[in-house]
């Protein structure tokens, strides 16, 4: 199991470090620091074995995460505590900076002797955390000894996400699905990948221990509820349903339930978490088609021209739309004209920024470059990396549509129809690509 | 800022004003004081001689501080083992607080500091909270256990702490079980052989069902743990894998990689025509390419892992290419490794897609990228036969952008392509000459002088350009020092008239000038091949080499599968078994995956060894856990024995992990390696002697309680046996003998029960003989005939391993047509030789030939060339392996008498279930 964990700063000084087994010894600590941090290399893998030691390191901004063992410990559960750890010191005190982690060193111990036990994690939930981790110590010891069993109830339980006794006037629910579009076109326009990742975000505010459902137009449902009865209802959706490659859940979720039944139930944590993650690759509807076109005109001039079509209902709106054209190392000068949003030369970064703020459905835009370069004798060709876009929609390039989400809290007063509910799609792309 | 002041705090000064502090009447000064000690500690500072002072600080209802004094107590207490022992006080009293918190934070804490003198006294305290009332405090003290085990496994046992831990397995808690599963997993890892985690239908059902209710980091104890667990038979395999596979839709990615080594591990057991495994295999892919798109870190390890899952079942993610294809944006790391999976994943379908990426990718910015990505295009060439003209003009066209290691990289994989497709892209040759002067690395540059010697008919001025390579011959590096000596002896003997002079500077600089030896010998073999024999030389040096296989870089299949098992740990992020980066007892122990479905399992408990559920392999000779298990009631002599030839194929099959050419891989196996040869060796050394092995001790009485085994193997018309001496040097009576085999390379198994009838009286011997077969389970051994051992008596089960020789396996019926060894042995490809020698050998060949003929070796035919006696024999493994001989006796003196010392060198050629032995005898 983990022998020891490690915070540094950009400089690869230590700020917290806490060990767990008596095999890892300081040494380790100065290990990492010379051969990882600062290593001239660009760093090659995020696990490396110096002296049969491992480490496994994650970054965040200037921070180094380091996880130290000397045993065949299960890599995939280390580095998924690595990003706990860095979700749990987030929900305590923010950014994970320098600062921070100085500020808030005798708390980040704390932490780490709780939901790090002999290198073994233990319930990392900051919902269950925050209800006796505090920064006031004081206030712990204070709790009456009802209030204990139900912390220690809590923390080792069944449902180690939420707390009893929750109570909200009004009973409301949001829920984001947060979608991000890939794509991967070649210069002829031909699809080489396109997949959606999309997230079910949620935040909650419901009284009690709610039993929440969750429904949404997934072709394995629909096509089932098609041929068990309601024969009109499945035409009429079974069009809309979409194939969902794979999900995966927040704990709260019964998988068992998932994989027998495909219903999505479950008691939900208090306040924001992430429900759902899912992956589509069929039949998804790509917002934006870039066409590029690029022309060497002798060895000292480059003429780059790129139209934008956006492919949706034209009563919705994309915004923040961002093009990006990788120019090559030896530009000189770059002339631009676009017919929409404002477009830059950005040296430093190697590429023209064309911004758009607005764009409706079925429009077309486009920006033409002329590209002045130095004249060199690198014998090697510039490698074109592909023109990159970023965007946002209203909708979901899945096509997922949320069907209900139905509460049930028997023991209080309220029912599925006093809960107010809020439904938001967002479409974003993730790696947008087309190469030229 | 005050805790930039914490942290730049200095030492020698301030730990007299921080003693100061710590001995201060208020609280808040004292708990500051304490963070400033600990701010020390984290940056390094020696902060030991506040102990004392922090210490009495203990005392106190602020838990924060508490907090803070155990941290600096667990970080010096080892080194101040004496005042350690004033903090003992507390904890004990802690230990009985009210509050569940302060309860498990003092046991915790206490578990952490490892003095001897503390953990006497940690025993009650920890009995004490391992049936707390609150599972909080019974979860820690779970993994308190743990802790003790690793200061003092002796107390830990000897306290009972092992039961008590076993217990909460069936705890109300689910937190609770699976810490006790995790203490539980970490004690039975340094302690191989104990029954420590007795798993059972029972408590595996208990598992299960904690499974879906504990937290995240708890299921991942589970699965592992269940991992471990070889099922009885396919419908408890099933079942597992029926409550297992929902895991797979959990957030966390450790969760659905452990779940994946459950199911990976189960399958299997499941028949092949069953319809949930095919079910099966279609619900892993999704969540191996959901894996991908995780944090790049996770990414890393999933791809690491999904190489091992495509090479043992390719047909997961055999349509998933696409997902595998490079970002732009993604880590080296990640680029890498995705590579390496596409070519895995390269077929026949998908090849116009996978060269379109490749070609995308060597044109990038990363040199080690670029050249994997060039490699690839070779390896795919080689891979899919329809795409090796594609290919191969990729390649021209990245040769073309004269890119310096991109030309490099292409002429070395460009050799392999011509390697395997002889004579037909010779045309591409001028264009590779055309980039000679700009390689620079060795390998690149032996294999552009290995196609000029291979081709060096064809190439006009192949003399010149391996001249102009000549000339910096002390320069180039060994590799292409070898390649130039080769291909200049290949192109002296195509091309003899010219290149006399170039043949012979190039022999005298590898013999006289050079001092590697290799290189050195090299040029010796060849100058006397030359001198005494070119038509022999030509034979040996420019003979037909067999084609390249396909995958080049498969991993090990033995290593394989206990990769597999290890999924989702550190050994399949590296590659590795455990035992090569992991220090002490911890992890040497080997997996394997339990036996493949193909062993019918209605032979029942006749069959006990090859349904032995091989959890764990020892390396090498006296652990052999993986027959702890093994049911050891003597085998029936009334099921039907599995049918030979069928369950040999089988077997071996599984040994290779399939396909056609399984025989010859294992062929290849058996008789390419050095071990093998040795084997062999002592058959042949009959010309010597007559051959039987003496009888040796197997399994002394110090190892056995008192059973002594001694024992010898013997073929005795045409009947395997084992003949054993038991003999009794304890006090008491030994009675109920029985014997199982491990599965071994030749599937050797006892072929009826081990007929020890009466009671083994004290310093009594008994002598037993156990007839074998040869249909058992086969798994390669190592060495290839170690056989492992279980014997049972009234008192215990003992363990042992032994070795037999290999020409007890050689078959009566090994005599081999004339005709059909002559067409064998022309049609065995050179590469499968091998080389050994005999020593000490005082017959003529006529007595060799009559001696070998006693152990099964069989002369075909004889003939005379130039005083040398050959002979030509055969002989037949019991598996159906022929292996074919040539014993060359030179006889230089006309005094018949074999004198002195007989350097021997002999030529192991095997091909298509034929092997041939070429045995060279010089006098000296």
């Amino acid at each position: 199991m983990i022998g020891g964990l490690f915070i540094y700063n950009h400089k690869g000084e230590v700020l917290i470090s806490r060990v767990y087994r008596d095999d890892i010894g300081r040494n380790a600590v100065d290990a990492f620091r010379v051969n990882v941090i600062h290593a001239r290399q660009q760093v090659r893998s995020p696990v490396s074995n110096i002296a049969r030691t491992s480490f496994f390191h994650v970054k965040r901004s200037n921070i180094w995460l380091a996880a130290v063992t000397k045993q065949n410990v299960n890599a995939t559960m280390v580095f998924e505590f690595l990003y706990k750890m860095c979700d749990v010191m987030a929900a305590y005190f923010g950014k994970i900076s320098e600062e921070n982690v100085k500020n808030n060193f005798v708390l980040i111990y704390e932490l780490l002797d709780e939901i790090l036990d002999f290198g073994y994690p233990q319930n990392s939930e900051t919902g269950a955390l925050k209800t006796f981790i505090t920064q006031q110590g004081i206030k712990s010891q204070h709790h009456s000894k009802e209030e204990q069993s139900q912390i220690t109830s809590q923390v080792t339980g069944q449902i180690g996400w939420r707390r009893e006794g929750i109570k909200y006037r009004r009973n409301e629910l949001f829920l984001d699905v947060l979608e991000s579009v890939n794509l991967l076109m070649s210069p002829q326009g031909q699809v080489l990948s396109a997949h959606v990742s999309g997230r079910v975000v949620m935040k909650s505010y419901l009284s009690g221990m709610p039993e929440c459902k969750f429904g949404m137009n997934d072709k394995i449902v629909i096509d089932k509820q098609g041929k068990t009865g309601s024969t009109e209802d499945g035409a009429k959706s079974g069009k809309q349903s979409i194939a969902i490659d794979d999900c995966t859940f927040h704990q709260c979720v019964r998988l068992s339930k998932f994989d027998s039944e495909r219903s999505i139930s479950f008691i939900p944590p208090d306040g924001d978490y992430e429900l759902m993650r899912y992956r589509t690759t069929k039949d998804i509807i790509l917002p934006f088609r870039v066409i590029p076109l690029v022309r060497e005109v002798g060895r000292t001039k480059l003429e780059v021209k790129v139209v934008i079509k956006s492919n949706f209902k034209s009563s919705l709106l994309a915004q923040k739309i961002e093009v990006r054209i990788p120019t090559p190392l030896n530009t000189s000068g770059v002339q631009l004209i676009c017919m929409k949003g404002k477009a830059k030369y950005k040296a430093s970064e190697n590429a023209i920024v064309w911004k758009v703020k607005r764009m409706a459905g079925m429009k077309e835009s486009q920006i033409s470059a002329e590209i002045e370069l130095l004249p060199t004798n690198d014998k090697k060709k510039w490698a074109r990396p592909p023109i990159s876009m970023n965007f946002e929609v209203p909708f979901a390039p899945s096509g997922l549509k949320v069907r209900y989400l139905k509460v049930f809290e028997p023991k209080l007063n309220y029912s599925d129809h006093d809960v107010i509910k809020w439904v938001r799609y967002i479409g974003r792309s993730g790696i947008y690509e087309t190469r030229c | 800022m005050m805790c930039d002041f914490l942290f730049s705090l200095v030492c020698t000064g301030e730990i007299f004003e921080l003693k100061a502090e710590l001995n201060s009447d208020k609280k808040e000064k004292k708990k500051e004081a304490v963070k400033k000690v600990i701010a020390s500690m984290t940056v390094g500072k020696d902060v030991s001689a506040l102990f004392p002072d922090v210490v009495n600080c203990m005392q106190t209802d602020n838990l924060e501080l508490k907090k803070l004094v155990y941290l600096y107590l667990m970080n010096y207490a080892k080194s101040q083992p004496d005042m350690a022992i004033m903090a003992v006080n507390t904890f004990v009293k802690d230990c009985e607080d009210p509050n569940p918190l302060i309860r498990a934070l003092a046991v915790r804490t206490m578990g952490c500091i490892r003095v001897d003198k503390i953990t006497e006294y940690l025993c009650e305290p920890l009995r004490k909270c391992l049936k707390d009332e609150d599972p909080y405090v019974r979860k820690t003290a779970a993994v308190c256990v743990a802790k003790l085990h690793d200061i003092n496994a002796q107390l830990v046992e000897d306290q009972g702490f092992l039961d008590t831990l076993k217990d909460l397995i069936s705890d109300s808690n689910p937190m609770v079980v699976a810490n006790a599963v995790a203490a539980l997993s970490e004690i039975a890892e340094s302690h191989p052989n104990s029954n420590l985690l007795d798993l059972n239908p029972q408590t595996i059902n208990k598992l299960l069902t904690a499974l879906n209710e504990c937290t995240e980091w708890g299921q991942i104890f589970i699965l592992d743990c269940l991992a471990n667990y070889t099922p009885r038979d396919d419908r408890e395999s099933q079942s597992i894998c029926e409550r297992v596979t929902p895991r797979l839709s959990h957030a966390n990615s450790a969760v659905v990689l452990s779940a994946v080594k459950v199911l990976m591990k189960f399958m299997e057991m499941l028949p092949k025509d069953l319809d949930y495994y095919g079910t099966l295999l279609k619900k892993l892919a999704p969540p191996l390419v959901t894996l991908l798109s995780a944090e790049p870190e996770l990414q890393y390890v999933a791809l690491r892992n999904i190489n091992l899952i495509v090479q043992r079942r390719p047909e997961i993610l055999k349509h998933e290419m696409k997902v595998f294809f490079v970002k732009y944006n993604d880590p080296i790391y990640v680029k890498l490794e995705k590579l390496d999976i596409m070519i895995r994943l390269a077929s026949q379908a998908n090849i116009a897609q996978v060269l379109a990426e490749l070609k995308e990718y060597a044109t990038e910015v990363d040199v080690d990228f670029v050249r994997k990505a060039v490699r690839a295009i070779g390896r795919c060439a080689i891979k899919v036969e329809q795409s090796a003209e594609r290919c191969v003009s990729t390649l021209l066209d990245l040769i073309q952008t004269k890119v310096n290691y991109v030309v490099q990289e292409a002429i070395v994989v460009i050799k392999d392509i011509f390697r395997k497709y002889p004579n037909k892209y010779e045309s591409v040759i001028a264009t590779l000459c055309e980039n000679l002067d700009s390689l620079d690395e060795p390998e690149a540059r032996a294999a552009m002088i290995w196609i000029v010697g291979e081709y060096a008919e064809r190439i006009d001025n192949a003399d010149e350009l391996l001249e102009s390579f000549l000339e910096g011959f002390h320069d180039e590096s060994t590799q292409v020092q070898l390649q130039l000596l080769t291909a200049i002896v290949k192109l002296f003997l195509k091309k003899p008239t010219e290149t006399q002079e170039l043949v012979q500077q190039v022999l005298s600089l590898a013999t006289q000038d050079s001092d590697n030896p290799d290189l050195r010998d090299r040029g010796y073999i060849y100058w006397r091949l030359l001198s005494t024999d070119p038509v022999a030389a030509k034979e040996v040096v420019l003979a037909e080499k067999p084609l390249i296989s396909e995958e080049t870089d498969l991993i090990e299949p033995t290593l394989l599968e206990e990769l597999i098992c290890h999924i989702g740990t550190l050994a399949s992020v590296y590659h590795k078994p455990p035992s090569a980066f992991v220090e002490g007892s911890r992890g040497v122990q080997h997996k394997r995956l339990p036996g493949s479905s193909v062993e019918s399992p209605d032979t029942g408990s006749a069959a006990g060894v090859s349904e032995a559920p091989p959890a764990v392999i020892p390396s090498q000779g006296d652990l052999l856990g993986d027959l702890l298990n093994l049911d050891l009631t003597p085998p029936t002599t009334t099921g039907p024995p599995p049918p030979a030839s069928s369950g040999m194929q089988m077997g071996a099959m599984d040994l290779l992990g399939g396909g056609l050419d399984s025989l010859v891989g294992l062929l290849n196996t058996v008789l390419s390696e050095a071990v093998s040869l040795r084997c062999v060796i002592p058959a042949l050394q009959n010309l010597s002697s007559h051959y039987t092995t003496c009888c040796q001790v197997w399994l002394p009485a110090m190892k056995a309680k008192g059973l002594e085994i001694s024992g010898t193997f013997v073929r005795r018309a045409g009947v395997i046996q084992m003949e054993m001496t038991l003999t009794n040097k304890a006090m008491s009576v030994m009675t109920d003998f029985a014997i199982q085999f491990n599965r071994n390379s030749f599937g050797l198994a006892p072929a009826g029960p081990l007929q020890v009838l009466t009671p083994l009286s004290p310093n009594q011997s008994i002598e037993a003989a156990l007839p074998l077969s040869t249909v058992g389970p086969v798994m390669k051994m190592e060495p290839l005939n170690n056989l492992q051992v279980a014997v049972k008596n009234n008192i215990d089960v003992f363990y042992f391993s032994c070795q037999y020789p290999i020409s007890m396996l050689f078959a009566e019926d090994g005599k081999m047509e004339r005709q059909v060894f002559l067409a064998t042995w022309k049609d065995i490809p050179n590469d499968n030789e091998s080389q050994f020698q005999i020593k000490d050998c005082h017959l003529n060949s006529d007595a060799a030939s009559n001696k070998l003929q006693g152990s099964n070796i069989f002369t075909i035919a004889k003939r005379t060339v130039e005083g040398q006696d050959m002979l030509y024999q055969s002989m037949k493994l019991t598996n159906g392996i022929w292996v074919l001989a040539e014993l060359r006796v030179q006889a230089g003196n006309p005094n018949y008498t074999v004198s002195t010392v007989l350097v021997v060198l002999a030529v192991f050629k095997s091909c298509a279930g034929a092997a041939v032995i070429t045995i060279y005898y010089q006098k000296k």
